[in-house]
């Protein structure tokens, strides 16, 4: 089959590798019919993420169609699935718990060392998302091996309901709501959202539906503020505009009630810190950068939330740990736990309550997987988010 | 320098930062969300530990007590020792050690104690005798790693088998799977002979 590989910094190919096979009696194979670039996609392509190991399939956000199950999948050939990016048993103490990104049982035991020794516990398993989250091949291929795949899989009950409707239930849509979910958000309240890309803008809508009466969103690219501006957002641009002094004045020097990081590791913009942590991550000293977290929250009111989904890897320094304390904050985090999310949310869409199409900006065949993601780094203002469709080409040759 | 005062805290003998250096003892617990007493089951039934210990090629029933371990070893050989069951409570606890005379001399304790929702806690202590001459030489081959981190390996996919009925594995093919040494042998045999 084809499938996009990682090989290095800024160096992904769509390659020829074997087929995947079922392995283990709860597995399915999945046709893949839609997958999607996802911003975290970009800190591979950057090489920000450690363990990445040259040809390793990319992929979290895809969706497709049953074609081979294992003896004890609840699966169905034909049917058509989405699958959380989150690899999760079902029947771990974490899973009971709902807690599905943290499965203590879908990170193979030979591949937890790495997520103990940088994480204080192994990391559960993420489809094509490095070897600390298990090393699993992910989804930017045509076909997928999905383990555990009577827990995670979402099969879609209304066949009139397109790929492109639901396939971002896969992990922004829930990452978004999540992430407004995590600040305990008051009728009243002020939300402040800094990034603007597909998560950023779910919070930013996610929070005005469980009762913002604020949101302020932060970007620098002009077409993302714009569409926070659609859904009701007021904006600042970090370029032009002095983000944490105009965020006092905007709340009368109170500070946001609940702020959200949807940039994670790779911020953009000249500070003098953000230089200083580029440096260090070139030079391995340390591998995140971690301008934005500073300043949220040297931003959010006392007694304020602070919500990451953001996705970081390792350690910042000159973390604000005393602004943190000192103002009483309450900080949730974490990767999301999809599993939780799909029933409800897919019932909004199929309702027409939640419409995510409008950011789909490109779509491509596989095969053009390796521009997509230059496209996609390079030019993040116009390609809000690609969708690649394998065999589209050949749908396009035979037309 | 012999420190023969009370431990000062609760902490496990394995983790006292003054443990004798002339005994190789490591511990490692695992909370697995199943009864004791289904657990105790499967490490009583001694054969079935070769489908979940990664450097074990086989365990062979002797008698109600005694087993036979067949490891790897370098250069595609393989060494082997009878261990015996010395105490036995059912569902608690079972420890074992080397008969006399095995080249590799080790004994340990497994523990099932009983941890409310959260299941069971297994709790596995080993000890063997420090890596010395040509002996001491093997068994730091053996195992081919540090052997804490591959006690832990053991006890997760123990875990994995007990709680999800397989060893999980990131595999795609099935070339792959053998190639990453991910030790499958039980799953394998759940496929070919689903219960
Ligand atoms: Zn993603
Ligand atoms: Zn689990």
């Amino acid at each position: 089959m084809k499938a996009i590989t990682w090989h290095g910094k800024h160096d992904v190919r769509c390659e020829s590798v074997d087929d995947p096979e079922i392995l283990n009696p709860r597995d399915a194979i999945i046709r893949i019919t839609s997958t999607a670039i996802c911003g975290s996609d970009l800190h591979l392509y950057d090489g920000y993420v450690p363990q990445m190991m040259p040809g390793d399939i990319l992929g979290h956000e895809f969706m497709g169609e049953v074609v081979e199950i294992g003896a004890k999948s609840t699966l169905k050939k034909g049917q058509r699935v989405i699958v959380p990016f989150p690899i999760a048993c079902g029947q771990c103490f974490h899973c009971s718990k709902q807690q599905y990104s943290c499965c203590d049982n879908s990170n193979p035991a030979d591949k937890m060392d790495f997520g103990r020794e940088q994480l204080g516990q192994p990391m559960a398993g993420i489809f094509g998302y490095s070897h600390l989250t298990g090393g699993y091949a992910g989804g930017q291929a045509e076909y997928v091996r999905v383990p555990y795949s009577d827990v995670g899989p979402f099969v879609i009950p209304d066949d009139s309901l397109e790929d492109e409707k639901v396939l971002f239930l896969t992990d922004i849509l829930p990452t978004g709501w999540m992430a407004a979910e995590n600040c305990d958000i008051q009728p009243g309240d002020t939300v402040a959202v800094w990034g603007c890309g597909p998560v950023g803008l779910f919070a930013v809508q996610s929070a005005f539906l469980m009762g913002a009466a604020r949101v302020i969103a932060i970007d620098h690219f002009p077409h993302r503020l714009e569409l926070a501006k659609k859904f009701g957002a007021e904006t600042l641009n970090f370029e032009e505009t002095k983000v944490y002094e105009a965020l006092q004045d905007m709340t009368g020097g109170i500070g946001p009630d609940a702020s959200i990081d949807c940039v994670g590791l790779e911020p953009h913009g000249l500070y003098v810190d953000n230089i200083i942590d580029q440096i260090k991550v070139s030079t391995f000293l340390g591998t995140d950068r971690g301008h934005v977290i500073r300043q949220i929250i040297m931003a959010t009111r006392k007694g304020g939330h602070v919500s990451i989904p953001g996705v970081y890897g390792g350690f910042i320094d000159k973390f604000p740990i005393g602004a943190m304390m000192e103002k009483g904050l309450t900080v949730k985090t974490g990767q999301t736990h999809v599993q939780k999310y799909t029933q409800p949310l897919y019932t909004a869409i199929a309702e027409g309550k939640l419409d995510m199409t409008f950011l789909i900006s490109h779509r491509m065949p596989l095969e053009a997987g390796p521009e997509g993601f230059q496209k996609f780094h390079d030019e993040q203002d116009t390609y809000t988010k690609i969708v690649l469709k394998p065999g589209m080409s050949e749908a396009k040759l035979a037309a | 320098m012999t420190d023969n005062s009370p431990p000062a805290d609760d902490a496990p003998v394995a983790y006292s930062k003054t443990a004798d250096p002339d005994r190789a003892l490591l511990e490692e617990a695992v909370t697995i969300r199943r009864p004791a007493n289904e657990l105790y089951a499967f490490w009583r039934q001694q054969e079935n530990l070769a489908g979940v210990m990664e450097n074990v090629v086989s365990i062979e029933k002797l008698d109600d007590k005694r087993s036979r371990w067949t490891v790897k070893a370098p250069a595609g050989r393989e060494v082997s020792w009878e261990s015996v069951i010395t105490n036995d409570i059912p569902d608690r606890e079972l420890t074992w050690q080397s008969a006399e005379g095995a080249d590799i001399a080790n004994s340990g304790r497994v523990r099932f104690e009983e941890a409310g929702e959260r299941g069971t806690v297994v709790r596995a202590t080993i000890a063997y005798d420090p890596p010395a001459g040509i002996v001491g030489q093997l068994v730091a081959k053996l195992f081919q790693r540090e052997p804490r981190i591959q006690t832990r390996r053991d006890l997760h996919r123990f875990k994995q088998l007990m709680e999800t009925g397989e060893i999980t594995t990131s595999a795609r093919t099935r070339a792959q799977r053998e190639n990453r040494n991910e030790d499958q042998t039980t799953t394998r045999e759940l496929e070919e002979n689903p219960a």
